[in-house]
């Protein structure tokens, strides 16, 4: 029976990796993410989850493990933030393209200097071309699902690819929200048993993650982009399923009145709740505004976000992270990528604002929008806006 | 099923993150097609100390099947890196030129 629990993200998203039975956790604390290891510690110490868990020296020593761990055929989880998901960095790339179904939470954190230990998306912008599935949630609900999620998705033996789940350090890892926990029987009933098709077996040796000489190279790493692009399929067909199963149905983008109106706000993680408050407040007052929520990361979902924005006139995009010196908002600017061959298209309006914690109140999203759509009109000044600093 | 060469091999033939399923494949790559410089024996100095042996970073020298005590060098993998040559007490190695 699923039960109703007022819990602590991180203490969820420990509690989801438990139902969906981990069979191996390599972790390392980092704030904001450490409750969600030391929970599983926990679990794994009581008796409350079979699983191996080994303490590791470092996050870069955490994902080496992981990565293992999975090649021998485990259910493989761990979880990270900010600094530490920047000192696994290089294991991440080995991770997905050995194909290895790594499941990690990232309790996303501001990266040094100067050093913040609260929410931000640097951490995950940094991380974008690793070839893992990504997913960005906005609550705790969606953490626990999407975490279970994650499992089915990754270890579906037509896609075997690691998945990050990114939530708001603090914003989210922090907070005791309602959440509804399935019971470990409708989880078991989701998840297939994982197996790796070749795991390492001195019965049937393999070779995993073997030196390619130039020769052969771009061809893998063409097979490894086929098959991150094929996953979408995937992960749509999961997130069906989860729905049929649990009651709640994610989606690619998720849309909030976006149907029809003139101006849209593209925003991603926990600060599209505040947001939605306000598309609330100006579309009572008239204005003929909307919200797109972007949930899938990687695979980037260009014919969702083509097709959800064709109608309108401006879409203001609101990132949580700055490229610093380049195009300012790393969602915004493969948005417009994204939308730059399209024969109708909004004009595009880079707003960053949230770093290191930052909270961007409901006035402040008025302002966002307020300005973001006079400068579509008169014609942007400078390459990005960024919200809330003192100048 | 003939193997293909690596100019052949297409993104379709890459399975499972590029997993090789050949055990002990590395055998066949080549290295010794890397060396600028050969290292050429001679046993007529060569005092049978088996330093050269010990010291292949590569394991490319083995024991000589026709004459035992002696040893010859894999030319399949040596790379040249003149190792060998160094540690030789006798001076029975010399690294040459590829080119000559």
């Amino acid at each position: 029976m699923a039960k109703r629990v007022g819990m602590e993200v991180s203490i969820a998203v420990a509690e989801a990796a438990g139902l969906a039975n981990a069979d191996v956790v390599a972790a390392y604390p980092i704030t904001p993410q450490t409750h969600i290891v030391e929970h599983l510690a926990e679990m794994v110490a009581d008796g409350h989850l079979d699983a191996q868990y080994i303490p590791v020296e470092s996050e870069h020593s955490a994902m080496s493990a992981c990565l293992g761990a999975s090649a021998a055929g485990a259910r493989t989880f761990t979880a990270t933030a900010g600094q530490g998901l920047e000192l696994m960095h290089e294991v991440l790339y080995v991770a997905s393209s050995m194909q290895l179904p790594v499941i990690m939470a990232v309790a996303n954190r501001a990266l040094s200097a100067p050093l913040s230990v609260w929410g931000d998306h640097s951490d995950a912008m940094a991380v974008r071309d690793t070839g893992w599935i990504q997913i960005f949630v906005e609550n705790g609900q969606e953490a626990v699902d999407n975490v279970i999620c994650a499992f089915r998705i990754g270890e579906d033996p037509g896609v075997l690819l690691p998945v990050m789940v990114h939530l708001d350090g603090f914003h989210l890892s922090h907070v005791i929200e309602p959440i509804e926990l399935p019971a470990r029987e409708q989880v078991d009933r989701f998840l297939p048993v994982y197996h790796h098709p070749m795991p390492l077996d001195p019965a049937r040796p393999v070779t995993m993650g073997a030196f390619a000489p130039p020769a052969i190279y771009s061809e893998t790493k063409w097979a490894q982009e086929t098959n991150l692009r094929k996953s979408k399929g995937t992960i749509l067909k999961a997130w069906d399923e989860f729905g049929k199963a649990f009651g709640r149905q994610y989606h690619p983008l998720e849309s909030y009145h976006a149907e029809g109106a003139r101006v849209l706000l593209l925003t991603m993680g926990s600060f599209s709740e505040t947001a939605m408050t306000v598309i609330d407040k100006l579309r009572a007052k008239g204005q003929s505004v909307g919200q797109l929520k972007l949930r899938l990361w990687r695979p980037f979902p260009f014919d969702e976000i083509r097709q959800a924005v064709s109608g309108a006139e401006v879409l203001i995009v609101l990132d949580r992270a700055l490229s610093v010196g380049g195009p300012g908002g790393p969602v915004c600017s493969e948005v417009r990528s994204a939308l730059f061959d399209q024969a109708h298209r909004p004009k595009v309006v880079s707003f960053v604002g949230g770093l290191g914690g930052r909270d961007i109140s409901p006035e402040e999203f008025e302002q966002i929008l307020g300005r973001g759509t006079e400068i579509a009109r008169s014609g942007r000044q400078r390459e990005f806006e960024i919200i809330g600093v003192r100048e | 099923m003939t193997k293909k060469s690596d100019n052949e091999l297409t993104a379709g033939d890459f399975k499972v993150g590029a997993i090789v399923t050949e055990p002990a494949s590395a055998r066949q790559y080549q290295t010794g097609t890397w060396r600028s410089e050969r290292a050429i024996m001679n046993r007529e100095k060569c005092t049978k100390c088996g330093l050269c042996y010990i010291f292949c970073p590569e394991g490319c020298i083995q024991p000589a099947p026709d004459a035992e005590g002696y040893f010859d060098i894999d030319l399949f993998y040596c790379k040249g890196c003149g190792i060998c040559a160094h540690e030789c007490p006798s001076d029975a190695i010399t690294m040459v030129e590829e080119a000559e």
